[in-house]
């Protein structure tokens, strides 16, 4: 993990680690008492409620028989309100984005980077401070969402979420935070980048932007032009089974869409497949019948571990950058 | 793992000792081979333009830049490969230190302190020691962000004194302050030399350097143009001789000193106030020859050599050829 072993420079003696636990802390403090957070939670519980409130009416006056109703306070959703889960895909990044953008160009522009630097630490226990602080940050703030949600449910509709259910809603928050960290890691690289911090917020919205509004339009055009032309398909008017995955495969590369496939897979039981279905796969099948919960996972295992990938992947050449960047401000 | 006691690395009472060192940025030489060391317990000063390589310099010490070739022992610890350990016993005041503005001077304290592995039933007790050192006690509750220029320059000198380190390095302690903020770091700063503590303060401020340092490095083009004590360089700038500062009315003073032995020169300087270079300790008889020629005598005095006149001479001449 230390620093940038080049083949002829010796080896750093001293734990990477050293500091972590300091800067964690300290950062978390900073995060949980900023006045950004309480704006950040306060667009999310009011955003939560208003998703809560609508599938809890439809809920109620639904019959009480349906499966995984509790799953149902998180995903259903009735024009113009999305599910809360959408919500969710919609709202973590910018939440992500507003508590990392800029932490490591503030440092050098209050410049503390050098008298903290000089302090007995490697830059990893700084900069891997900062990320787990903004998670550790997030996570407490969905987790509490969470059981806000839950509760609600639990007085309204007055039965209790099944083991499954509550398995899954676990779940849910698990790739929910997975997610946030993909997100936080874009936002830290942009903070390492850019010297300023309204340029790293910018370019982190513009990512941001671009996933959760182009990217979609732009997937289903570059399927096209990319897949071979199957002249079946042309012939009836339907897009081929190549430009389909192809389309999958690039809209996949936005964590947007890992999570939105994720949440498909874990909140609705009955999903069984996330591309095109064959009609001779879904032989013997009853379908509509719901997945076990290691069957739901198995199917957004890569969607998950992606998301996590994400993170590590963009959290290692933020630190790269970081290692290489000039201290003198 | 701190305190004095521990220190005292052999190598003849160096505890940071450079050869050679060497830092390249692109294809030009920020630091050029430079060779210096310094003594445990003395204050040395690092003076030379911006851009001679003075921070440069500073940051290899800390590990926070890697040299490209040379040595660098601080307190018998490579930089490079030990950084954990020199930053341990080594202070650094940057440049323009800041601090979290929202967070209160001994919070900001506090945070070093604990990245620094003081044991943390001894963190207040080092902090409100330091506070007090550096006159803050009094307002170490309030938000760095209320502090002015000064008071952050003074918290930064507290941080380096909580760390109990062998060597503080001062980048520039003194600039921007106004003159009584100066005279309380510079006294300070003294107060850290009498703990024991090396100090290597690199400042513009060159009549500050010459009163607290006890020698001075010369930065030019990323090397060391001169080192050695105020009085060392003086004679190899100024040349030899004797500075004598004759201020007299009612006589040609270049005149009736011409003959005088041992007078190298007389330069005037202003109505009746004059700079004589002479060879040794003449005042007794240039006084004599004066008043014997019925001059008002109002000041005789021997000009110490000024560190500002060295480094005027120094970049006005020998500087162009270095």
């Amino acid at each position: 993990m230390n620093a940038i072993s080049q083949s002829a420079a010796p080896r750093r003696k001293g734990s990477p680690w050293t500091g972590l636990g300091t800067v964690f802390l300290k950062e978390l403090a900073d995060h949980m008492s900023g006045a950004r957070m309480i704006v950040l939670e306060a667009l999310v519980v009011l955003t939560g409620i208003g998703a809560v409130y609508t599938s809890l009416q439809d809920i109620r006056s639904a019959s009480g028989e349906a499966p995984f109703l509790f799953l149902l306070l998180f995903t259903h959703a009735r024009d113009p309100m999305p599910s809360f889960v959408a919500l969710l895909g919609f709202l973590v990044p910018i939440m992500s984005i507003g508590l990392v953008f800029d932490s490591v160009n503030t440092e050098f522009a209050r410049r503390t980077m050098s008298r903290i630097l000089a302090q007995p630490i490697y830059r990893d226990a700084l900069l891997f401070g900062k990320f787990l602080a903004g998670l550790a940050t997030i996570a407490v703030a969905l987790a509490a969402l969470w059981l806000l949600i839950v509760g609600a449910g639990l007085l309204i509709l007055g039965i209790p979420p099944s083991s499954e259910e509550v398995a899954r809603g676990l779940l849910f928050l698990a790739v929910a935070i997975a997610y946030a960290g993909a997100w936080l890691a874009v936002a830290l690289l942009f903070s390492v980048v850019f010297r300023s911090p309204a340029t790293s917020a910018l370019s982190a919205l513009g990512v941001w932007m671009l996933f959760s509004v182009l990217w979609p339009i732009v997937a289903p055009f570059a399927a096209q032009i990319i897949a071979p032309e199957d002249p079946m398909a042309a012939f009836l008017g339907v897009p081929s089974i190549a430009e389909i995955q192809w389309e999958q495969a690039i809209s996949r590369f936005s964590p947007n869409t890992l999570f939105a496939e994720s949440t498909q897979a874990i909140m609705h039981p009955a999903t069984r497949a996330l591309g095109p279905v064959l009609q001779s796969q879904v032989q013997g099948a009853i379908l509509g019948s719901p997945l076990p919960l290691g069957q739901s996972l198995l199917l957004v295992w890569p969607q998950i571990t992606g998301l996590v990938a994400i993170a590590i992947l963009l959290f290692a050449v933020a630190y790269t950058l970081f290692q290489r960047q000039e201290i003198r401000a | 793992m701190n305190g004095p006691a521990m220190s005292d690395p052999a190598r003849g009472g160096f505890v940071v000792e450079a050869r050679g060192l060497t830092k390249l940025y692109g294809g030009t030489k920020a630091v050029d081979a430079i060779d210096f060391g310094l003594r445990a317990g003395e204050i040395v000063g690092l003076l030379g333009p911006n851009g001679a390589g003075k921070t440069t310099t500073i940051l290899m010490m800390l590990g926070l830049t890697e040299s490209d070739g040379g040595t660098l022992s601080v307190l018998g610890h490579d930089p490079l490969r030990d950084p954990l350990a020199v930053k341990r016993r080594v202070g650094y005041l940057p440049d323009s230190v800041g601090f979290y503005d929202h967070l209160s001077g001994r919070v900001n304290l506090r945070y070093t302190a604990k990245l620094s592995g003081v044991a943390r039933g001894e963190i207040d007790g080092r902090i409100d020691e330091a506070l007090a050192r550096v006159r803050l006690a009094d307002v170490a509750h309030k938000p760095v962000g209320r502090y002015s220029h000064g008071m952050k320059r003074r918290l930064g000198l507290a941080e380096v004194m909580m760390k109990r380190c062998d060597v503080a390095i001062l980048d520039e302690p003194t600039s921007g302050l106004d003159p009584q903020s100066t005279h309380e770091l510079l006294d300070i700063i003294r107060g850290l030399k009498g703990d024991g503590v090396s100090v290597l303060l690199s400042s513009h401020m060159l009549n500050q350097v010459q009163s607290i340092c006890d020698r001075v490095l010369l930065f030019n083009r990323g090397r060391i143009a001169l080192q050695g004590t105020v009085a060392e360089l003086s004679r190899q700038i100024l040349g030899g001789g004797y500075g004598i500062f004759v201020e007299a009315d009612d006589i040609d003073v270049p005149a009736s000193l011409a003959g005088l032995p041992g007078v190298r020169e007389v330069v005037a300087e202003g109505a009746g106030r004059f700079h004589v270079i002479a060879e040794s300790d003449l005042r007794s008889a240039i006084a004599a020859r004066l008043v014997n020629r019925g001059a008002a005598l109002r000041r005789l005095s021997v000009v110490e050599p000024s560190l500002d006149d060295i480094y005027e001479r120094y970049f006005a001449i020998g500087g162009a050829a270095a």
